[in-house]
């Protein structure tokens, strides 16, 4: 797992790439909680260099989604594809998350 | 049946990689499609990492991946001698509800349970078994 960070505007834009699993769903998470508490508000996760994400990366992108809200922060998320897109949707992820296409699009919104 | 492959290992993190490569490699020799195998990897990895966390509290233990045909289906029982634990008794977790009031996890078993064609538990001989069934296709 690989993680890049480039601000644009208000948005912190993250990107994945790799692998979010049991095994590095833990770095991803305290990288992004630090990320939050050094007052971040708006991230873009561009998820289209992720490869595979199991439970464990559901349960990091709950968390980070949780811990913005309540600091009146948002999650975005763009770029799903195969595996994950497909994880996203038997998770119900789409009906909770706002999620685009392509990072251009996410900054239309 | 002949078992193709059979792993043990302490249940840890860390030898994690080393089953979902046996395993997935297990799949492809035997003619398993792409799909089929990244659903596998999916469904062991949740599969695993609940044995890894639950199953032994407070001591090591050891799980078991046994991978075999029962033609055309594949056949992987993941074998743990730790606290009984039926994964397949638990809630699906509720994908109506919104994000403030959405569990954190539950969503590993949903994962198995959907993206694997057939599964069963049993317990015997103080062991949990897991068994998961892939189809051809």
């Amino acid at each position: 797992m690989e993680i890049q960070k480039q601000k644009k505007d208000t948005t912190l834009v993250i990107t994945v790439k790799g692998r979010l699993d049991a095994l590095s769903a833990p770095d991803f998470e305290k990288d992004l909680l630090e990320t939050i508490a050094q007052g971040e508000k708006k991230l873009l996760l561009d998820l289209s260099d992720l490869q595979y994400i199991s439970s464990a990366g559901l349960r990091s992108f709950l968390i980070l989604a949780k811990k913005l809200k309540a600091e009146q922060g948002e999650i975005l998320f763009c770029g799903l594809k195969g595996p994950v897109a497909e994880v996203f949707k038997i998770s119900g992820f789409y009906s909770i998350f706002k999620i685009f296409d392509t990072q251009e699009e996410a900054f239309q919104d | 049946m002949p078992i193709l492959l059979e792993i043990v290992l302490p249940a840890t993190l860390e030898n994690l990689p080393v089953f979902l490569e046996g395993l997935t490699n297990c799949a492809r020799d035997q003619g398993f499609p792409p799909k089929k195998i990244s659903d596998l990897e999916l469904a062991l990895e949740e599969a695993l990492v609940n044995v890894i966390n639950y199953a032994y509290p407070e001591s090591k233990g050891d799980v078991s991946v046994c991978c075999r045909m029962d033609p055309p289906n594949l056949i992987i029982e993941i074998i743990d001698s730790g606290l009984p634990f039926n994964p397949l008794s638990k809630d699906d977790p509720d994908l109506l509800l919104d994000l403030d009031e959405r569990k954190i996890g539950g969503y590993g078993v949903f994962l198995i349970k959907t993206l694997i064609d057939e599964v069963t538990y049993q317990r015997e001989n103080n062991q949990n078994i897991l068994t998961l069934i892939v189809y051809p296709t």
